[in-house]
């Protein structure tokens, strides 16, 4: 456990009738988590057979399944969880933090990865990706989506959510850094899930035609 | 909080980034017609000056926690690798090649280095004197 000093805590928490006044007890936790990194490796294994075999089925798979973890995350993240996070008080947020983030830093880069692999594997074998299909402007338009999202997640987001972490396993967590990267995170979180709302546009879209 | 002042690593960082992703967007944009390459080599070329010039100003930096940047920058980098090899595999099995493959993995190299320098960046600016990572 590690105690930060918050000086505005709302008495209205467990954590803080157990911690002495003015600390917030942060809960012991993994930056990342280890026993989650072989389910990263299957996953990544079964990406590269599944590109590898090049079979319709498996691509498809991975693309619709990791896809639409993809966007319901970002959606439910951005638009429902954001929201409720930044009315959290600062011992549930930190607690709420410390349980999520880590977890993030896993599902979200596999999650990408396996949508854009397979997606583009995928549009290869259907000849979706050529310039000789019908709706190719909609196809260019979610790469044009999908790389303002990936923009502002590798440049923004996973940053901020990695350094959030790393400040929270100090002995002395500073208040301020943490809300002023919770906040990064949270508003970069909305914004992509906005833009989610693009990408089931574009994709039914698609599917449709 | 360090209110010390810093370069513009984040913003030129995601500058990079964009061009990269500009520079992927006019490639796949043209398949399988051919692509003249230079406006790609020219995205590249400007991303990869931006990722020296960011490499430059970071390391100019008065007291920088370069133990905390490369504590952090190296496991990322490492999970990027990975990453950034699944995404080169699937241009390979498409049978991508000649300058085109080339751009395409020197844009993947600038991605893989660019986002841990960023991500080592963003945790080591708060670095300061109250305490290291206990785990």
């Amino acid at each position: 456990m590690t105690d930060i000093a918050i000086p505005a805590a709302r008495p209205d928490t467990k954590h803080e009738t157990e911690a002495p006044p003015g600390a917030i007890e942060i809960p012991d936790f993994q930056i990342v988590p280890r026993r989650g990194l072989v389910l990263v490796a299957i996953v990544l294994v079964a990406l590269i057979v599944a590109i590898a075999v090049n079979k319709l089925w498996p691509l498809t798979f991975f693309h619709v399944a990791f896809g639409a973890a993809w966007t319901i995350i970002d959606l439910f993240l951005g638009l429902v969880l954001g929201p409720i996070m930044g009315k959290m008080s600062v011992p549930a947020r930190i607690e709420f933090t410390t349980r999520l983030m880590p977890k993030m830093l896993l599902i979200m880069p596999v999650v990408v990865t396996a949508t854009l692999a397979a997606g583009w594997q995928l549009g290869v074998h259907e000849g979706t990706v050529l310039t000789s299909y019908p709706q190719h402007a909609w196809v260019v338009a979610s790469f044009i989506v999908v790389g303002v999202m990936s923009v502002l997640a590798l440049g923004l987001l996973e940053p901020a959510n990695i350094a959030v972490l790393v400040e929270l396993k100090k002995p002395r967590p500073n208040p301020q850094v943490i809300e002023q990267l919770m906040k990064r995170f949270i508003y970069c979180a909305g914004i992509l899930g906005i833009m989610q709302v693009a990408t089931l546009v574009i994709m039914t879209k698609l599917a449709s035609s | 909080m360090n209110e010390r002042p810093l370069p513009p690593v984040t913003q030129l960082a995601m500058l990079s980034l964009s061009l990269i992703v500009i520079g992927g967007i006019y490639l796949s944009a043209h398949l399988p017609k051919h692509v003249p390459l230079g406006p790609a080599v020219a995205l590249l070329a400007a991303s990869a000056l931006l990722l020296v010039i960011n490499v430059i100003l970071l390391s100019r930096v008065p007291d920088f926690d370069w133990d905390r940047f490369f504590q952090v920058a190296r496991w990322s980098m490492l999970a990027y690798l990975v990453i950034a090899g699944v995404i080169l595999y699937a241009f390979l099995q498409d049978h991508v090649r000649g300058g085109t493959l080339v751009v395409l993995t020197l844009s993947i190299a600038v991605f893989a280095v660019h986002v841990p320098l960023l991500v080592g960046f963003t945790v080591a600016r708060y670095s300061g004197d109250e305490g290291r990572v206990a785990a």
